[in-house]
């Protein structure tokens, strides 16, 4: 649960993955669980060596003695006998029935569990159907009708709660089985001849236990609680034994006159649960790191900007001008450099393409325009966007969240998952109206039924009231898009807006997409790795590579005659209708990871005509001719 | 929506059927005569023979359920032999106590949970978060049947601000205040361990959702980041945590029978407590029974909200 950020991510760096105890121990409130858990336990295994006093001889004469009187460290009870003779005594007991309840819950919850997933079928349905049945009782109901039935005593409580427990283990180790006994070396076993419980118990078992270890880790407090909890309602331990819940039961009585007697065996109980529940998530952390919560950093409102290098603010009339955009990610000590110095400029009504392999870069400059990153980890750490004249990297999150939206939108690439699964499309594109206009709720509505019609969605006011889920791939886009138009923008950035759908619904939402902002003057920055879709679209494209721009130029131009080698193999791999035989190279190689990038050209290990000096140093986007820029020191030119 | 609720009960009554089955045979595995037990030890066996055959017990177990719920229906469950009255009179009294506390620490863990939950995912790492977080932890670790006696030391002995046991006042009691200030330690105490876990999943379903990209999306068209949080990540994670306060309707409804007994509240839980201590098992049996079936129901009101939250479970 509490997951140490800093120290769990120096663990990550390291090459091979520590041993679990010491990833354990390096999460600090785990080794401090298991610190004091280790004494408790210490002091438990000693009591019978340690010069204590029995815990049962009784001494009316030395009744209720305040903690520190007379050699009673902590007291007597009611009895006189010696409170911390019994409290440890007690911390045995509890221990012992503690974890015995937690292993007999394992060990049947867990058999339970394997054989309903692995058998499947009506086993699996007759087994399931009677843990639910156990879980349909409230928790602690059940235990108490358990002990109803076998009579009060601490061994029947200590079956009552493993009993109750059972379903836990059973639940969480069948869904365990059912996906592995599908897999392909549990096939391969009984293929070989393996019989039944060999698989289940050579193959499947070892698969599952840290699953165990984890529901284990996880309950065994809480099953000292409950077992403490019926002892303390006189159904547990009997006199003369003593556990720590019969002590507070006990306690209990004397409340007002020596609140000691109750107060000292709580604590115990206290501070010995909270300890094992340090460990517990500790240990779930390192087995299970999915289920680790520290991992999953929600992204805030806006990218954080921390840039060492402001540029010149450029005297442009641009929708769009980026200068030296840098955007890069941090996880533990590794940085990448997903965005390295990216400069852009659209004109107004421009369709540009951003095109490049994925990790190029493409969709994290297009998210870095208005700060849509997530931080964490992503930081922008230097370069200037300006849109309506000012620098949105400087600009307040007020001021961010009315530009998005309004003046820029934005058209993501799945949209099943970026639309809100629990409203209805209508809703969403209200919500976008009246983010922006002040328009009431039906003036909205008007307007949002409008705008689906504009997509060319068919019988608009019906599908207004529709959830995404009711929608096909294809018409969930069209709300996207319908959207963004919402408060008819100058500049629409869309990240990859067609990958996610079928070809033909491709086409018709890239030529709506065309139709739209020649209708409307809206500038385009289309990212894609499609050059088909480039060329159907966009005015300008823009080739990415490892995190920056290699070779810009008009559509036409860069497709007919790419300058840069590597733009010249990305259209290579376009198949072509009509030229079944041409080859299609796949280029060789993979681009450089962008946490470590090498000095000079960074396509230079794909490179087919590489040579040393493309190695040597930083290389400039120079001009080609005045509308065409490359990254490369000798480009191919038109004659080539 | 309601064909959904509709199946929904339907596929409720053999779970109901399932608890009474269950709860019927735990009585029935008992071992001992029940006419002994009723007659004493001294009774002759003409006696127990006739009142096993007037108890129905000399006829085969498979027949004897069907009578016993067969009376059920009628709201017969017998007689409590040591109380000298009807079980289920006995019973809906007792659970109208044990609902009124249970339901205060349900509002209470529900709406200081999301509270807590949703305050520690927003400032993720931050203060506010490592506090939570500690107290979740402190929250799941405390016994409650202690931190209630630590209460009463402390705001009955020590401050004498709250009465110390029971549901009113002996004398001159009655009325909504009297019964306010008798339900606050029970109920806070009842609700601790419920709040801490509704605010570990709350802040984990957040954080979960907060990385989505209709997250995003929502960021994207402008929307506030205060809607962003309250109403497009915190209608998506409440998918998730209603079932928890479903389970928790469970955890309270069983807890109650602790805090009954440390504030002798009048409810079902201690009553369960005594009977099984004086062995008058038909009382257990009642009481049992009616917890388990409310338990039932209020995951079905769960199952229900949940469906409204989420078009796409209908």
């Amino acid at each position: 649960m509490v997951a140490l950020p800093v120290s769990g991510k120096k663990a990550n760096d390291r090459g091979g993955r520590p041993s679990p105890f010491k990833l354990l121990i390096a999460n600090r409130l785990s080794a401090a669980g298991l610190l004091l858990l280790g004494i408790i336990v210490a002091l438990a295994l000693l009591t019978p060596i340690l010069p204590l006093p029995d815990p049962d001889i009784t001494d009316p004469a030395q009744r209720l003695l305040r903690p520190g009187v007379d050699g009673h460290l902590l007291g007597t009870d009611h009895l006189g006998r010696d409170l911390l003779s019994r409290l440890l005594w007690g911390t045995r007991v509890s221990i012992v029935v503690g974890v015995s309840a937690t292993l007999i819950a394992a060990i049947v919850g867990s058999l339970i569990g394997l054989t309903a997933g692995y058998a499947g079928g009506r086993s699996d349905n007759v087994l399931m159907r009677g843990i639910d049945l156990v879980m349909a009782f409230p928790y602690i109901l059940l235990a108490l009708g358990i002990v109803a039935v076998l009579g009060p005593g601490l061994l029947n409580a200590l079956y009552a709660i493993s009993i109750v427990n059972i379903p836990f283990f059973a639940r969480n180790i069948r869904g365990m089985t059912l996906g592995l006994s599908r897999r392909e070396f549990v096939d391969a076993a009984r293929l070989s001849g393996a019989s039944h419980p060999v698989i289940l118990f050579g193959d499947v078992l070892p698969n599952v236990l840290p699953t165990i270890v984890v529901t284990m880790s996880t309950t065994v407090g809480w099953m000292i609680l409950e077992t403490a909890g019926l002892s303390f309602l006189g159904l547990g331990a009997q006199p003369p034994q003593a556990d720590l819940g019969s002590m507070l039961g006990e306690g209990r009585k004397l409340l007002f006159t020596a609140p000691h007697v109750s107060v000292i065996p709580g604590v115990m109980i206290f501070v010995l649960v909270m300890s094992i529940n340090l460990v517990g998530d500790g240990i779930r952390d390192v087995l299970d790191p999915r289920l680790k919560s520290g991992a999953l950093a929600a992204p805030g409102a806006a990218t954080t900007v921390k840039r060492e290098a402001v540029p010149e603010k450029p005297a442009t009339d641009a929708v769009l001008s980026v200068t030296d955009l840098r955007t890069q990610f941090q996880t533990g000590s590794r940085v990448y450099k997903a965005v390295g110095g990216v400069d852009l400029d659209l004109a107004p009504g421009e369709r540009v393409g951003l095109v490049g392999e994925s990790g190029s870069g493409k969709s994290v400059t297009a998210l870095s325009l208005l700060r849509l990153v997530p931080t964490p980890p992503g930081t922008i750490t230097a370069g200037r966007v300006v849109i309506g004249g000012e620098d949105q990297l400087a600009a307040s999150v007020d001021k961010l969240r009315r530009l998005r939206g309004g003046k820029v939108a934005y058209v993501f690439q799945d949209p099943l998952t970026t639309l809100h699964p629990l409203f209805t499309v209508g809703q969403q594109i209200v919500e976008a109206v009246q983010a922006h206009q002040p328009l009431s709720r039906r003036e909205a509505e008007a307007q949002a039924i409008e705008l689906l019609e504009r997509v060319q969605i068919p019988s608009a006011k019906a599908r207004y009231n529709a959830y995404p889920h009711e929608l096909s791939g294809g018409m969930r886009q069209r709300v996207c898009i319908a959207m963004a138009l919402a408060n008819d923008p100058e500049l629409i950035i869309a990240d990859e807006p067609t990958t996610a759908l079928d070809v033909t619904v491709q086409a018709q939402v890239l030529k709506l997409m065309r139709g739209l902002s020649e209708q409307q003057g809206s500038a385009v920055l289309f990212i894609t790795h499609d050059f088909g879709v480039v060329s159907e679209l966009c005015d300008r494209v823009a080739v990415m590579y490892a995190g920056r721009i290699v070779e810009i130029g008009p559509t036409e131009a860069v497709l007919d005659a790419p300058a840069h080698p590597y733009t010249r193999k990305l259209i290579d791999c376009v198949p072509v209708l009509g030229e079944p035989d041409r080859r299609l190279d796949a280029i060789e190689g993979l681009p450089p990871p962008v946490d470590r990038l090498p000095t000079g050209c960074a396509f230079a290990e794909r490179c087919p005509i590489v040579e040393p000096r493309c190695r040597e140093g930083d290389i400039a986007l120079d001009p080609l001719s005045d509308d065409r820029s490359v990254r490369c020191i000798k480009p191919y030119r038109m004659a080539s | 929506m309601w064909i959904y609720i509709g199946k929904r009960l339907i596929a409720s009554v053999p779970i109901l059927l399932g608890l009474s089955v269950i709860v019927f045979a735990m009585m029935a595995l008992i071992p001992g005569d029940p006419a002994t037990a009723i007659l004493g030890s001294y009774a002759t066996p003409e006696n127990v023979a006739r009142l096993n055959s007037q108890l129905g017990l000399d006829k085969p177990l498979v027949e004897q359920y069907f009578i016993w719920l067969g009376k059920l229906f009628h709201g017969d469950m017998g007689r409590s032999y040591a109380l000298n009255r009807p079980v289920a009179d006995e019973v809906f009294e007792r659970f109208g106590a044990t609902l009124i506390l249970a339901g205060a620490s349900l509002i209470l863990c529900s709406i200081f949970g999301l509270i807590a939950g949703i305050a520690a995912a927003v400032r993720q790492f931050g203060w506010t978060d490592r506090v939570v977080t500690f107290l979740v932890l402190i929250g799941i670790s405390t016994p409650s049947f202690w931190l209630g006696l630590l209460l009463i030391m402390l705001f009955a002995v020590e401050l004498q601000w709250l009465p110390a046991s029971g549901m009113y006042a002996i004398y001159g009691g009655g009325g909504p205040l009297d019964l306010l200030a008798h339900l606050a330690m029970p109920a806070v105490t009842l609700a601790v361990v419920a709040t801490a876990v509704i605010a570990r999943l709350t802040r984990a379903a957040m954080l979960e959702v907060l990385r989505q990209d209709y997250i995003r999306t929502a960021r994207a068209k402008g929307v506030s980041e205060r809607r962003v949080i309250y109403r497009h990540a915190f209608k998506a994670a409440l998918v998730s945590i209603i079932p928890v306060i479903g389970i928790q309707a469970g955890f309270v409804l069983g807890g109650a029978v602790y805090i009954e007994t440390v504030f002798q509240w009048p409810g079902i839980g201690r009553m369960l407590v005594n009977a099984i201590s004086t062995r008058d098992l038909l009382l257990v049996q009642g009481g049992v029974l009616v917890v388990a079936a409310s338990y039932v129901f209020f995951n079905l009101l769960a199952d229900v909200a949940q469906t409204i939250v989420d078009p796409r479970l209908r």
